[in-house]
């Protein structure tokens, strides 16, 4: 998404990304990053959390008409779950509970594929 | 609380790891850029038309106003009004077990941009909001998927895109 937020700014149009994985659009490049630290999936607030979703899209509101230069990346004060960031640790996690499975679902995969299979 | 390491996750690394453990040897390689683009805006919110991208797609039963259903890897749009209920979210890379992506609002802000449309915050909501894939290939995306939606938000007439990746 990132590469299409380039594109449609390069074309004339003032873009502005809602995003939650920052390292990903900081290092692609955009013109404005509203980051919202969530876990991926919503990163527009909280889910049914009617405040915090129109708070954020102000903030992204804001930035299109605030940013001085490129790459101007602002953060949003809303917080997931204040008491619980056990989270952050969960997305594409590799630990003991899964490396063996995660081995054997990549072999099974790549078998699969050398027998002309998707 | 003092940390030991950055908070904020990063996918990259996150995602690197994670095929690695399955065997993959050669990591993703993420698209960098050194120089940015960047449009000043050339009216008020106030009196501009806003835009909006996902990354989710329909499902099969709902209609598309242009383009194709979910699962093509295709770029489509689909009418804001009314909201879609759900969207197609199965087939992205976002956290499964900490979160759902049952409130559509959570992800594709329209409630929120038709109460700033309501109140004067933005001229006004394009009627049609577009969906792009996200593919593992760059170039598809570079020269394919995102000059059809440059295309299309010209169509709409937008002066302001807000992307949202889920």
């Amino acid at each position: 998404m990132s590469l299409v937020a380039r594109a449609v700014e390069a074309a004339g149009i003032p873009t502005v990304v809602v995003g939650s994985a920052r390292d990903i659009v900081e290092e692609c490049g955009v013109p404005r990053f509203l980051f919202t630290d969530f876990p991926l999936g919503n990163p527009c607030g909280v889910p049914y959390d009617r405040g915090m979703q129109a708070e954020i899209v102000g903030l992204a509101l804001d930035l299109v008409e605030t940013a001085p230069v490129p790459r101007t990346t602002v953060q949003s004060p809303a917080v997931w779950n204040a008491s619980d960031e056990s989270w952050r640790a969960r997305y594409a996690r590799v630990d003991d509970s899964n490396r063996d499975s995660l081995r054997r679902a990549g072999e099974a995969r790549r078998a699969n594929q050398a027998a002309g299979g998707s | 609380m003092p940390i030991t390491h950055r908070q904020f996750v990063s996918y990259i690394d996150r995602t690197r790891n994670y095929y690695e453990a399955q065997g993959y040897g050669r990591p993703y390689a993420w698209a960098r850029n050194t120089d940015v683009p960047f449009t000043r805006p050339e009216k008020p919110l106030s009196e501009s038309r806003v835009g909006l991208v996902t990354t989710a797609s329909l499902w099969r039963d709902q209609k598309v106003v242009s383009g194709v259903l979910r699962g093509d890897k295709q770029v489509y749009s689909a009418a804001v009004a009314p909201l879609p209920e759900r969207l197609f979210t199965d087939d992205l890379s976002w956290d499964k077990e900490s979160t759902h992506t049952d409130d559509v609002p959570s992800f594709l802000p329209v409630p929120q941009l038709e109460a700033c449309a309501a109140t004067g915050r933005i001229g006004s909501l394009a009627e049609r909001f577009h969906g792009v894939p996200t593919d593992y290939s760059q170039r598809q995306t570079i020269e394919v998927d995102a000059p059809e939606v440059v295309r299309r938000l010209h169509e709409d007439q937008v002066d302001v895109a807000l992307l949202v990746p889920l």
